[in-house]
């Protein structure tokens, strides 16, 4: 991981903010989001529905399609700015040097064409590659995220597979261009869990095999943990914290992620109640000026009416006014509380 | 596939005959028309419409005379009218089939390329200036009846400028494909405009609700994401499923028109087709006659929802039935 840090990231992200002009006012969906991707790095952005790690996502790449839309900021793709490029610039960056995977294999597939034909259509448009060239890419594709019989499912119909067959196909389709970064949006939030864990194997094994940098959108902490080797959490289209996966995990920082890592389910402690974050998430509309986590935070104070920064150490930042010591004191109390509760 | 066009083909046959057999029993089963009758002429002794009755068959039991109209309409078919008695009802309709057939096959054309362009452009220019516009286009054509239309087009084409800018078209009516296919396309170019000016109207509107709606699922989300172009992402993506819905109403369109209503039109310009025969039988309620124009748009109606399946079909592999 220190490896992947010193080199020049693949994607570099800075001050990336998103707002949608509606009739109620201006909607900021992502506010000042900075982050690097590494080579081979895998980032897990993690927030709530609606925190704004889609958007950011989508609008780097120019796939967000209203016309309402500003975004700001700076995104260099391998040292290149691709903000702000035209559609048609776009093109070779969609889908050639970045893949993508979504969130509902179900309908990311345009049901009237066999999926060999979509993968073809893919690697077509990014090489020259001849007809039966691509096709029989298609079907290694195919065989590599594990889809039994390659060369007679490549004929077949996106209705005629399951979902996380579906999904499989997705990520073939993704890969078909040797991407340097895969972005995943959600990739298992529609499946069912064994199938989740399948798919997050099959994503950690190709990553592997075809050395793709990978952003990992989810909302499950739990993914995150299995993964990531870096996580951003967002709060209201805000980072909240950004650091090493173990460190985040195992010692998170803002009090935000303490209640996304108590929601996680266990199964090694019995009888745990899971622990839900009071209140429910702002209205992107009306993010209060200060810490846009202020009005559900147990541990809210006069300063926190002023926006934090994020700060910290070690490559290891979040956005909190917290004191360390109060943290620590924070912390063992709620071990304490804890252990007495179970 | 195949097995699925013959059983469609199949059930096609069984609508067919219930719709005869409905036909039959509204015409000549209603009590209060006698088609005895009718057919003896309005100051006909009972003792005559007796006779009429015996010689026409029509005092034998309702099934056998079904079938008897049956096999005069299909197999003798020398059915006559019963109003301009000695005309043979299925000469008349196939005389006038081909009328219809030039009128709407070239409207069809028409409506079909300015719909679909005019639907496209919508689409992709969505919020801008054009829209808006195409789609006002659009609503003003749909809004205008054939029958006005038609007649302010006669009234421009055929009056005082027809000694000048349009000189070069000839008076209405109709000229045989085979006997000049210039003059066939001259007479009918403003029926053609005519007809397909409200169908390419509500086909522009309909696509681009289509469209838009496609334009925003996920697989042309994913179809960007893959890094095609815009123009393979409206026409290969969005369009291609688009046009699955578009296709039924397509067919039922042309079925309903080519079966005779495109009556309007025919009448405003003149074309002696089968919806002109349909509505002169009516006012007479010359039965036969009416008989074999609904039998004949019926056809065309059941034939084009079954091709329509069919299409339907192999425009989306999730209905086949394997």
């Amino acid at each position: 991981m220190s490896d992947a840090t010193l080199n020049e990231p693949v994607l570099s992200v800075r001050d990336l903010s998103v707002t949608f002009a509606t009739r109620q006012g201006p909607l900021r969906a992502v506010d000042g989001l900075s982050f690097d991707v590494g080579a081979k790095e895998v980032l897990g952005i993690v927030g709530e529905s609606g925190s704004g790690k889609s958007v950011a996502m989508y609008s780097m790449l120019g796939l967000v399609r209203d016309s309402n839309v500003a975004i700001t900021g700076s995104v260099k793709f391998e040292g290149r700015e691709i903000l702000g490029l035209s559609d048609r610039e776009l093109q070779s960056v969609r889908g050639g040097d970045v893949g993508m995977i979504f969130q509902d294999p179900m309908t990311a597939m345009t049901p009237v064409y066999k999926v060999g034909w979509q993968i073809v259509e893919q690697i077509r448009a990014h090489s020259d590659m001849t007809k039966a060239q691509a096709r029989s890419r298609a079907i290694e594709l195919l065989g590599e995220v594990g889809i039994p019989d390659p060369k007679t499912r490549v004929d077949h119909f996106p209705h005629e597979f399951s979902g996380g067959m579906r999904q499989r196909v997705v990520i073939a389709m993704a890969l078909s261009c040797n991407p340097k970064l895969l972005i995943a949006d959600e990739p298992t939030t529609a499946l069912d869990v064994t199938t989740q864990a399948q798919i997050l194997d099959l994503m950690s094994k190709l990553q592997e095999s075809y050395g793709s940098s990978i952003v990992i959108i989810t909302h499950d902490m739990g993914v995150i943990a299995e993964v990531a080797n870096r996580v951003v959490v967002m709060y209201a289209g805000r980072p909240a914290e950004i650091g090493p996966e173990i460190d985040v995990v195992r010692f998170p920082r803002h009090p935000y992620t303490w209640g996304l890592l108590g929601a996680v389910p266990r199964v090694d402690v019995k009888n745990r109640r899971l622990v839900t974050i009071p209140g429910t998430p702002v209205s992107p509309l009306d993010v209060p000026t200060g810490c846009a986590f202020g009005p559900r935070c147990q541990h809210k104070m006069a300063i926190c009416d002023e926006r934090p920064i994020l700060r910290g150490g070690d490559g290891h930042v979040d956005a909190c006014w917290l004191s360390d010591e109060q943290r620590v004191a924070i912390r063992s109390q709620a071990t304490v509380r804890g252990v007495a509760d179970e | 596939m195949l097995r699925f066009i013959l059983r469609r083909f199949a059930s096609a046959v069984v609508v067919l005959f219930t719709i005869s057999v409905m036909v039959y029993l509204i015409f000549f089963a209603t009590p209060g028309v006698d088609p005895a009758a009718r057919i003896a002429g309005r100051s006909a002794s009972p003792a005559v419409v007796e006779q009429v009755r015996i010689a026409f068959g029509l005092n034998r039991p309702l099934p056998i005379r079904y079938l008897l109209m049956m096999d005069h309409l299909f197999i003798k078919r020398d059915l006559t009218s019963y109003v301009n008695i000695g005309d043979k009802v299925v000469p008349q309709i196939l005389a006038a089939a081909p009328v219809t057939l030039s009128l709407v096959l070239g409207a069809v054309v028409i409506w079909l390329i300015v719909g679909v362009l005019g639907g496209l452009v919508a689409a992709a220019n969505k919020g801008k200036f054009i829209d808006p516009l195409i789609m006002f286009l659009g609503i003003a054509a749909v809004s205008v009846p054939a029958y006005w239309l038609g007649e302010v087009v006669n009234l421009i084409t055929q009056n005082e400028l027809h000694s000048s800018v349009f000189a070069w078209l000839p008076a209405p009516g109709w000229v045989p494909l085979t006997q000049s296919p210039g003059e066939w396309a001259l007479h009918l170019l403003f029926p053609w405009l005519t007809l397909a000016a409200l169908y390419a109207g509500i086909y522009a509107r309909v696509l681009r609700a289509e469209l838009v709606n496609a334009l925003n699922e996920d697989y042309v989300r994913t179809a960007r994401a893959k890094g095609l172009s815009e123009r393979r992402i409206l026409l290969r993506h969005a369009l291609r499923c688009s046009l699955i819905s578009i296709t039924s109403l397509f067919g039922l369109d042309v079925g309903a028109l080519v079966g005779g209503a495109a009556l309007l039109t025919e009448v405003v310009f003149g074309l002696p087709g089968v919806g002109l025969l349909t509505y002169n039988a009516l006012e007479n309620l010359d039965l036969p006659v009416i008989m074999g124009t609904v039998m004949y748009g019926a056809f065309f109606i059941v034939l084009a929802s079954a091709v329509v399946d069919v299409v339907y079909a192999l425009l989306d592999p999730r209905v086949r039935i394997v």
